[in-house]
């Protein structure tokens, strides 16, 4: 905003633009609200990014253009959603694999999975579900609405519910939390269940969005590590146990800022991805730095 | 005499290739302190983690107000009222304090939500039972308080569990003489409350303080049991089969103490103030002082990790100004670290990669990296024997050994570079006692082989047996001087700061 009027350039601040921002930022939001949940329990899931993929064409090709078939889309993802999560969340604390390599591969396994089906969009959404993305109450996006209020959500349980309280302590000091009777392994599967889940969603956004769903989508939003930059700026600690919500939409807001921002300006990407890197690092390195004072 | 809380009769337990526990009875009453004494490796550990359910007794039974019980699971007997304090705390540091004592059983109010109000006023009732009730805030995170304070929180969260029986696995490890001081009291008050407490302490000074019955355990055996406190000697030959007299290395003679080794003459930096000092050849100098007096600032500031920012030091009589560890060290300096497992050693690398550490890290960057001047593993080898290690092989995980074991790999790193001064931080804590007196000698030993030695310990009676002269530092200067021989209360006057007000 004030790049655009410091430079005149008010002609790029049309909605479309920031609808544009906003939709971006929107299906980042949902994916980071669920990845603060496994990073909280000191996992962390790649595969955000190939199952946004896979939900948003499973929506597509269910739906086909019909409305009655809405519902059964929508179920649909969101089962695929829970039975990523859980096999994630399985493989992670039964099988004891490295949450990083674990999630790695279900990336590339649904990458591989989608690829094999189609190649570019495919099925359509019908006008009833566009209005998950298009839609707005009085005047404010459904989408918006509908993060505030998930972020909402995921505060209440992380703030006020045993199982966020478990969650905190499974990420803090696992042992601790095993010797005082929390089933950590069952946690771990339940965070892993809600991060996939919200990446179901974020696919169904973008799939209601796009008008339709396509196996790249995922991938070209590099939702898995933006997902996880986002969180991190937040102050949610990679290694667990510190952190919530509020930092992580914090962190959106940062990414989607500077990508209004640099859209207005009308600079090429390359500074952009340059600064966000420097956001990140600076970020981690601010928090490490405040950490260290604390304790000396 | 009231009826046994908890029974343990007859437990035996096997390990694959080791006998852990044989026959072992136990017990222990309400509003009692029962000490569990033993070297390393005695099965202390192990019978408490019979009691606790994280193992299986291979015979025997374990009986809690009369019955037999059967734990499966740490959890169990938790819930039964049996509660293990352990050295690690298993605390969350990210988590507030009321967080923290109904971790896994938060109260729950409307909706099954959990009710916070509850939880505070609760952990300010459990917290108003201790003396350190006043400077802990239940919103507060743990990690923002202290070593002592977050223990009598793990204390305060076994109370609010409603336990009957208080494990405390070497709870003054990390404390000062005053934090232990308060930790003694804070037993009194859960012995008045009639709680039956198993206290696990090599330290007799504590055992004599707080016990009213010792079961001595030695190879898995009951060495002796003691129905009223004995004198520290018979517990101590109890536990180690022999007697104490030779436990400490003697002194230095006259013709052993050389030239000084180092010399600071007003040195000072932002912990430190007006330190003048001298370490002479063949010498053991002990650093006595409360927590935070300066003594490991000291130490870090001859190594060089946080320099003096004005004085002068000499080593062997040359000036020195070293700004960082590796120029201390190429200078002729060692230190051993107060915590091993962190800053001593690399636990995943074997025996021998650990001795190695230091020499290797000051060879040629190209060099091979087997066999040069710095880094010769036959030598090594030699060192480590010489240092009578007991591992299976000098290819082992240094993190298998046992803390004597550890900390003789560390001096082996050291001796490796020849070092004119050696500071040892804590050298003897969690070790057991024949390994103490192991160390004991070692450094003697290095000091008659005319370096000189620095040496910080928390541990009053042990900076009285092992150094020939004592420094007491208080608010990062040194505030007093005693020859061998002085006795505890001279030494904690001077580190309180009474002295002052008597002189």
């Amino acid at each position: 905003m004030v790049i655009a009027v410091a430079t005149n350039q008010t002609q790029y601040l049309s909605l479309e633009n920031l609808i544009a921002i906003l939709g971006r930022s929107i299906a980042l939001g949902i994916t980071a609200i669920g990845q603060t949940f496994v990073i909280l329990v000191a996992s962390i899931d790649l595969s955000v990014a190939s199952l946004i993929s896979a939900t948003s064409v499973l929506a597509s090709v269910i739906m086909d253009g019909a409305p009655a078939m809405i519902v059964p889309a929508v179920l649909a993802c969101l089962l695929l959603g829970a039975f990523v999560g859980v096999l994630n969340g399985l493989i992670v604390s039964a099988l004891k694999v490295n949450p990083l390599i674990a999630t790695l591969g279900m990336s590339l396994i649904i990458q591989g999975c989608l690829s094999a089906f189609v190649s570019n969009f495919a099925g359509s959404v019908p006008e009833a579900f566009q209005i998950f993305a298009y839609g707005q109450i009085g005047g404010v996006p459904v989408a918006l609405v509908f993060l505030v209020l998930l972020a909402l959500l995921a505060w209440g349980i992380l703030r006020f519910t045993k199982f966020g309280s478990d969650i905190y302590a499974a990420g803090g000091n696992d042992e601790a939390a095993r010797f005082a009777g929390i089933k950590t392994g069952r946690i771990v599967v339940l965070t892993h269940v809600i991060c996939s889940v919200c990446a179901a969603i974020a696919g169904l956004y973008l799939a209601s969005r796009l008008r339709s769903g396509a196996p790249w989508i995922g991938a070209d939003g590099v939702y898995d590590l933006e997902s996880i930059a986002v969180v991190v700026i937040g102050g949610t600690v990679l290694a667990g146990g510190r952190g919530g919500i509020w930092g992580t939409m914090a962190g959106m807001l940062i990414f989607s800022l500077i990508d209004s921002a640099f859209n207005i300006a009308g600079v090429d990407s390359f500074a952009k991805q340059v600064l966000r890197g420097i956001i990140i690092v600076a970020a981690v390195a601010f928090y490490a730095i405040r950490s260290k004072r604390i304790v000396a | 005499m009231t009826e046994p809380v908890i029974e343990m009769e007859g437990i035996s337990k096997s390990f694959p290739g080791v006998r852990a526990l044989s026959d072992v009875s136990f017990d222990v009453r309400p509003g009692e302190v029962q000490a569990l004494v033993g070297e390393n490796g005695a099965g202390k550990s192990t019978l408490i983690k019979i009691l606790s359910g994280v193992y299986h007794a291979d015979a025997g039974t374990v009986r809690m107000h009369g019955k037999a019980v059967h734990f499966t699971h740490p959890v169990d007997s938790l819930k039964s009222g049996i509660a293990v304090i352990y050295q690690e705390f298993s605390l969350l540091p990210e988590r507030t304090v009321a967080q923290n004592l109904f971790l896994g059983r938060e109260p729950r109010g409307r909706f099954g939500l959990i009710d916070t109000a509850r939880m505070r006023r609760e952990t300010r009732d459990v917290l108003a039972l201790f003396a350190a009730a006043g400077r802990i805030d239940p919103d507060q995170t743990v990690g923002s308080l202290d070593v002592a304070t977050q223990q009598v929180v793990e204390i305060a969260k076994a109370v609010s569990t409603g336990a009957r029986v208080i494990v405390m696995d070497e709870p003054t490890a990390a404390l000062n003489e005053a934090e232990c001081e308060e930790l003694f009291e804070t037993v009194d008050t859960l012995r008045e409350r009639g709680v039956a407490i198993i206290y696990i302490s090599h330290r007799m000074r504590e055992i004599t303080r707080l016990a009213d019955r010792v079961t001595v355990l030695k190879d898995g055996e009951i060495a002796a049991r003691f129905d009223d406190l004995p004198p520290p000697d018979a517990i101590v030959r109890a536990m180690v089969g022999r007697d104490i007299a030779d436990f400490y290395a003697p002194p230095a003679t006259e013709a052993e103490i050389g030239a000084p080794v180092l010399t600071v003459r007003g040195a000072g930096n932002d912990r430190l103030d007006g330190i003048d000092l001298d370490v002479r050849a063949g010498e053991i100098v002990g650093l006595a002082g409360i927590q935070g007096a300066g003594r490991v600032a000291l130490a870090m500031a001859l190594f060089g990790h946080a320099p003096f920012t004005h004085g002068e030091v000499t080593l062997d009589g040359a000036p020195v100004a070293f700004k960082t560890p590796r120029e201390a060290i190429r200078g002729g300096i060692g230190l051993l670290p107060g915590d091993r497992k962190s800053e001593g050693l690399v636990l995943m690398q074997s025996v021998r990669d650990n001795g190695m550490l230091t020499s290797r890290a000051f060879a040629p960057l190209w060099g091979r990296a087997k066999r040069n001047r710095h880094t010769d593993e036959t030598a090594m080898d030699g060192l480590l024997d010489a240092m009578e290690i007991r591992a299976a092989s000098y290819d082992q995980e240094i993190r298998g050994l046992s803390g004597g074991n550890q900390q003789k790999a560390i001096v082996a790193r050291w001796l490796s570079m020849r070092p004119r001064l050696l500071i040892f931080i804590e050298p003897t804590r969690g070790i057991d006692v024949n390994a103490k007196a192991g160390i004991y000698h070692l450094m003697r030993d290095l000091a008659r082989d005319g370096a000189g030695i620095l040496m910080i310990s928390s541990d009053l009676p042990e900076v009285i047996g092992a150094a020939d002269r004592i420094l007491v530092m208080q608010n990062g200067k040194i505030a007093a001087e005693f020859p061998h021989g002085a006795t505890e209360p001279q030494i904690m006057h001077a580190a309180t700061g009474e002295t002052e007000v008597a002189a």
